[in-house]
């Protein structure tokens, strides 16, 4: 590996092992009165804290590097494992740097999360993000813009300022440099995926919800030109598949270079969506913060916490495949993660339809032992390697 | 236990209320059989959020997964239903109601009363204090694929209020998009005065029905406010909202209560009266429905009256004071949309059991943690310690499922309780 490409994902692989947030406390302490407001997966809409001259931060879990002392006690045995590991988190004072935190509407356990921070750490600020189901902008739209509103009001207060249409413009623009650099980096990928592995891929999109966004941008564009620098990344015979299910409780990474390991070029993935969320760019001109609702209403992800009112669930998958010819889908699903789990007969049925290979395992953000993962997906991989049609 | 009150027949003993809801019930299923053949149309909606009083203006029969779910469970049938989903790909972490119905579908949808539910004319998703009811509906749309479905996002009260743009959300849904489309389906144009007259009925069975619960702030409660419980909310959560039938059954049940009352009378269990109150608790979290009397047994055999409950208030949290009001007829069926008690926060829900704690004069209270209800369960571990530190009563905590026979350890269980209750008892003694 090329000495700066070497730089540049140490630098990503520290962020990411880093469970106390420093380079938050870093960006914070480098200007008094800097706030930081944290995030949990799986879209909020982070041009709002950024206009409020604030850093937004993704609060992902612990992964496989916490261990859980007091978080399991908040939890039953059959409830995913984020929720234990972000309480963790909170109450060994590593989320310190954090003046608030947003909860989306992704499932009942994160939203009920929102209700224990209120009581566990009433100085802060909490909102629950209240993404709208119903899609027509004379009512979905003025609702969310109703919610984006009071979002803005509150930012500003913890600002001690009003956030101007301007600075709301601004942000809006340098999201959607960011928005660009990533669906660049997954084009690339999907074109030349021995080029850009998905283990390290996700370290580069991982930093994103630490670091201030410009910066986060200007790492990624950096990536796509020392990644095809390096000389001995040679297309093997591999098998092209899509990852879904990971959207929000993250994967160990070990599990990530498992499926890599296996045999499996992937080429598109969910992970750590609300950072692609909008299919495209935000329009910058005019009244920003209704730019941001219409983009909400009409170019969000199809995942399984956004309702479809047309009922095509796995549209979306099949095209996926298609568009980045890939051989087959791998569901990957934290265990007790409902709108993965209950998604996912869905998914299968549409890729049923169109002779679209298949198979499905479960995770937790701290599970260590890959044997029977690498086993499945190498099978899986042989599978479509050998016997498939093309 | 005595045998007083009314008749017998055959283990267990039952009221006048009891018969006339089997009869409401029955005649609903019948009605739900020949549907088809009548030309009636078929809403399939939640208990939470929903809109009986809307359905019914347009003459359309109310269909609710969730109870043939639980009734599935009651008759024992709903673990070969699980199964039969798991084995069509449903993963063993998911909500049991959701497997219950799939399986329950995929083996010819027969009710309670033993005939077929009709088929969806549409999949009303009151999208209310539950994300997997969004999930569930997309997978009958799945098994229905002509079948419309009408969406009614329910923001939820996240800090502890109802906003304005909140009702003005619901409103304009209810305009745009669901009314319409029972239109549609039912080919009846919208009738406000209709709909007015039905949210008069709802709100006379709402006064009897609150004034039955709050029956059991009385030593002895002449209620068991859970168990009993989940038997006086059948009629109002299920399809009798805003029916006369409906008025008349709360109208029954209060004169009933009443009588038990002036009578001074412990609650009705399936074994007859409960002749000795020892402990007055509060219970959060559904009960578990695949051994629904054993379970109950375990408590009344050892005197505990259940006085208050927030599984009793999923449909309606009428004892706060909310009444349907026929004078503004879709602002209040979002108000009560909203308020329904899952779709409250969690500091308002260990607000209320506070209350409860103290309003209903209790020894402890206990939390039933269900696995397939996470809208219930993720925080309830919280719940538990805050009661504890607000209210100084001692809390207890079990765990089953809904209807998922594998999770109802019942000597774990029993135990638990057994343990709890002397707990109780002897913090009492320690007291005296």
């Amino acid at each position: 590996m090329t000495t700066d490409l070497a730089q540049l994902v140490e630098r990503v692989s520290h962020l990411f092992e880093d469970l106390n947030f420093q380079s938050v406390r870093d960006w914070k302490s480098e200007e008094p009165g800097r706030h930081a407001i944290g995030y949990m997966p799986i879209y909020v809409p982070r041009e709002l804290v950024h206009a409020a001259g604030m850093l937004p931060v993704g609060i992902l879990g612990g992964g496989d590097r916490l261990e859980i002392i007091r978080g399991d006690a908040y939890f039953q045995s059959y409830i995913c494992h984020i929720p234990r590991s972000t309480i963790e988190l909170a109450l060994t004072q590593r989320l310190e740097a954090l003046d608030g935190m947003l909860f989306p509407s992704i499932c009942d356990v994160i939203r009920n999360l929102s209700g224990m921070w209120q009581m566990l750490f009433p100085e802060r600020y909490v909102r629950y993000i209240d993404l709208p189901q119903n899609f027509d902008p004379a009512v979905g739209g003025t609702f969310w813009r109703q919610e984006l509103d009071t979002l803005r009001t509150d930012l500003g207060r913890i600002a001690g300022r009003e956030i101007t249409d301007r600075e709301l413009q601004h942000s809006v623009s340098v999201y959607n440099e960011n928005r660009r650099a990533l669906r660049q980096l997954y084009e690339a990928r999907s074109a030349r995926p021995w080029l850009f592995p998905t283990s390290e891929v996700y370290l580069v999109l991982r930093a994103g919800t630490v670091l201030p966004v410009e910066e986060h941008t200007a790492i990624v564009r950096r990536y796509l030109e020392l990644a095809p620098l390096e000389d001995d990344r040679r297309e093997q015979d591999m098998s092209r598949v899509v990852l879904v299910g990971m959207f929000c409780e993250q994967p160990p990474l070990g599990l990530l270079i498992t499926l890599e390991r296996a045999g499996c070029w992937i080429v598109d993935d969910d992970l750590l969506l609300g950072l692609r969320w909008m299919g495209g760019d935000v329009p910058e001109d005019g009244d920003p913060l209704q730019n941001l609702v219409i983009a909400y209403l009409e170019q969000s992800a199809q995942t399984a916490s956004v309702y479809q009112p047309e009922g095509r669930r796995g549209t979306w998958l099949v095209d996926s495949v298609q568009r980045n010819v890939a051989e087959g889908v791998i569901f990957c699903a934290p265990s007790f993660c409902d709108p993965a789990l209950l998604e996912q007969p869905m998914l299968v049925a549409a890729l049923e339809r169109e002779g679209i290979p298949h198979t499905q395992f479960k995770y937790s953000e701290n599970t260590g032992q890959f044997a029977v993962i690498r086993e499945q997906a190498g099978t899986f991989s042989d599978s479509i390697r050998l016997w498939s049609e093309a | 236990m005595s045998n007083s009150q009314t008749e017998r027949n055959g283990d267990v003993q039952k009221e006048r209320s009891m018969a006339l809801q089997k009869e409401l019930v029955g005649g609903h299923f019948d009605a739900l059989g020949r549907a088809k053949e009548e030309g009636r149309k078929v809403v399939y909606t939640f208990v939470p959020g929903n809109l009986t009083e809307l359905m019914r203006s347009f003459d359309l029969l109310p269909v609710l997964p969730e109870i043939n779910a639980l009734q599935s469970g009651m008759r024992k049938l709903s673990g070969g239903y699980i199964s039969e989903a798991e084995k069509q790909g449903h993963s063993e972490d998911v909500c049991t109601y959701v497997k219950c119905d799939i399986g329950m579908l995929k083996k010819g949808n027969v009710g309670p009363t033993g005939k077929p539910i009709p088929e969806p004319d549409l999949l009303l998703l009151s999208y209310t204090g539950c994300c997997t009811f969004m999930k569930w509906f997309e997978l009958l749309k799945q098994e229905y694929e002509g079948c419309p479905v009408a969406m009614l996002h329910v923001p939820y009260q996240a800090d502890g209020q109802v906003h304005s743009h909140y009702r003005d959300y619901i409103v304009e849904q209810l305009r745009s998009e669901v009314i319409p489309k029972l239109e549609q389906v039912s080919g009846q144009a919208y009738d406000e005065d209709k709909l007015r007259s039905n949210l008069t009925l709802s709100a006379e069975a709402e006064d009897d029905l609150v004034w039955v619960l709050e029956s059991a702030k009385n030593v002895p409660s002449p209620i068991d406010a859970y168990f009993g419980g989940v038997y006086y909310i059948g009629p109002i959560f299920g399809a009798f909202r805003g029916t006369p039938e409906g008025v008349d059954y709360y109208r029954t049940l209060r004169s009933e209560i009443e009588e038990r009352l002036a009578n001074k009378q412990g609650p009705i269990t399936p074994d007859g009266e409960l002749d000795e109150e020892r402990y007055r608790l509060v219970i959060e979290g559904p009960p578990n429905w695949t051994s629904f009397r054993e379970f109950w047994k375990m408590f009344y055999e050892e005197g505990a009256v259940v006085v208050a409950s927030s599984y009793t208030k999923v449909g309606g949290l009428y004892d706060r004071g909310f009444r349907h009001d026929a004078t503004r007829p879709l602002e209040t069926l979002a108000d009560y949309c909203l308020g329904c008690y899952t779709n409250l926060s969690l500091p308002a829900r260990v607000d209320l059991l506070e209350d409860y704690v103290r309003d209903y004069s209790a020894d402890g209270f206990m939390i039933n943690s269900v696995k397939s209800c996470n809208s219930f369960s993720a925080g309830q571990l919280l719940m538990l310690r805050q009661l504890e530190e607000r209210t100084g009563v001692p809390g207890g905590f079990i765990e089953s499922d809904l209807v998922d026979p594998r999770y109802f350890s019942a000597a774990n269980i029993k135990n638990r309780i057994e343990s709890y209750l002397q707990m109780l008892e002897q913090k009492r003694g320690a007291a005296a």
